[in-house]
């Protein structure tokens, strides 16, 4: 039986096209405890491990996924006849702002970077590795950036908490330094706005070139 | 549009003074804040040399290291005022800023998927609409002017020469979707736009569909990534004439 689960559960991860939650699998299989799916996905993970496969069963954005390694990209690349996606560095340091210091304003990466990130936004917005929170109650009610569950899939990372940690920079006691403080996707900061907008209404603010006008203007 | 001066190496202000502090292989904590001041001059004196417009950012930072340096020059001014270094002013940024790529550097070295490695694509839209439990992304307004300018491109050119007044109206097209979803209940993003026939009419009815979204009348969303875009009526039985008359004001 125990054999069979774990073979059940190695096609549905086979088939899908996006990592699969222990909850999306009990989903299938709601005879199997949570537990259960759990040893069979770990009995999985040791199996492709151990018999050196081309591929490994990662567990991002609060799932699991098969994938190759990355050994393997050339070849996958040619089949696929497209070239490796990249992110100049201006729009990785971008990511890696919002990744960090998220629930974030326009302003404040501006403030990190030194330089003007409209551009930048707008191209992660549509690659879908950020996304909107909702508007902060300031003078002109500012759009609140977040990163995408996009993102955790596209940087290999389980969950926020799994950023890699940076070594904090000592000597250097700034008061207004926050620690990175990762909160949960949908933070409290959504609430507020829920109570003035519908949340469907923050997505048509938005103007392609990057404007924010707000509903009320 | 976008005012941006791409230089080979430097993103911005930020990223040149980094390079100089390096290249001098100075102490951040102690900036010889002349000897920086004078070779950032120099370098947007190159810029301009070379006929490269310097952006207000590199300016801007030009202004705050003169700043710093007079006030070195003057430290009477501030007397009795002794934690405070003028310094301070370009070396906290600037340590965000080391810290800021140290966080790129460190999610560029992980197996980024599309990249390093790869994952089964999405192959089926059959599947999709098999599975009716499945979960909802929110789609943006790119993704549905996405959608829309491939409606738009699928039209034929030529295919209606014939110029006419003003058919559509969103109120009538707004009504048209609201109806049609009454209906279904869920339909394609796609399905809305069958019986139109020319781009301006293809463009009143998208117009009508973002003002019902705006209303919050209709949910866009996709089931995953690479799957047709859906929209889904958000009014409750009860609500309906309510609602009715409401998009019929906003049209």
């Amino acid at each position: 039986m125990e054999k069979q689960l774990k073979l059940i559960i190695e096609a549905l991860l086979f088939a899908s096209s996006k990592p699969l939650s222990t909850q999306d699998i009990h989903g299938c299989l709601p005879d199997t405890t949570l537990p259960d799916i759990r040893a069979a996905l770990t009995g999985l993970q040791t199996e492709y491990e151990s018999m050196e496969r081309s591929f490994v069963l990662k567990e991002v954005a609060q799932g699991y996924q098969i994938r190759t390694r990355s050994g393997y990209a050339p070849y996958v690349l040619r089949m696929l006849r497209s070239s490796p996606s990249r992110l100049s560095r201006a729009a990785l340091e971008t990511v890696a702002i919002i990744a960090y210091k998220q629930p974030i304003i326009r302003q404040e990466i501006e403030r990190f970077r030194g330089v003007d990130v409209g551009g930048i936004l707008r191209m992660l917005l549509e690659k879908d590795l950020i996304r909107i929170m909702g508007r902060k109650i300031l003078p002109g009610r500012p759009l609140i950036y977040g990163t995408t569950k996009r993102f955790l899939e596209v940087f290999d990372l389980k969950d926020l908490e799994s950023l890699p940690k940076l070594k904090e920079i000592k000597d250097f006691g700034s008061g207004d330094e926050e620690s990175v403080q990762i909160p949960e996707e949908d933070t409290q900061i959504d609430e507020s706005k829920e109570k003035e907008t519908p949340p469907i209404s923050y997505e048509p603010e938005i103007t392609p070139t990057g404007e924010w006008e707000g509903p009320e203007a | 549009m976008e005012y941006e001066v791409k230089l080979e190496i430097f993103e911005g202000p930020l990223d040149l003074l980094l390079h100089l502090i390096h290249k001098n292989e100075l102490d951040i904590f102690d900036i010889p804040i002349t000897k920086i001041a004078d070779q950032y001059l120099a370098y947007l004196d190159m810029m301009k040399a070379l006929n490269i417009s310097v952006a207000g950012d590199f300016l801007v930072m030009a202004s705050t290291l003169i700043h710093i340096k007079s006030k070195m020059l003057l430290p009477g001014l501030n007397d009795g005022d002794e934690g405070e270094d003028p310094r301070d002013e370009i070396m906290r940024p600037l340590l965000e800023y080391m810290r800021l790529k140290e966080m790129a550097e460190e999610l560029s070295e992980r197996e980024i998927l599309g990249k390093d490695v790869f994952a089964r694509q999405d192959f089926s839209l059959d599947q999709d609409q098999i599975d009716a439990e499945v979960p909802r992304l929110d789609v943006n307004l790119f993704q549905l002017i996405d959608a829309f300018k491939r409606i738009m491109e699928q039209i034929e050119p030529g295919a209606d020469l014939t110029l006419r007044y003003e058919k559509w109206s969103i109120k009538d097209k707004s009504q048209l979707i609201v109806s049609l979803l009454k209906e279904k209940g869920e339909m394609f993003f796609d399905e809305i736009f069958t019986g139109d026939r020319t781009v301006s009419e293809l463009i009143v009815t998208f117009l009508a569909l973002l003002e019902l979204v705006h209303t919050g009348l209709v949910r866009v969303f996709q089931p995953s990534h690479s799957s047709g875009i859906r929209l889904v009526a958000h009014f409750d039985q009860n609500e309906r004439t309510d609602n009715d008359e409401k998009y019929g004001e906003t049209a």
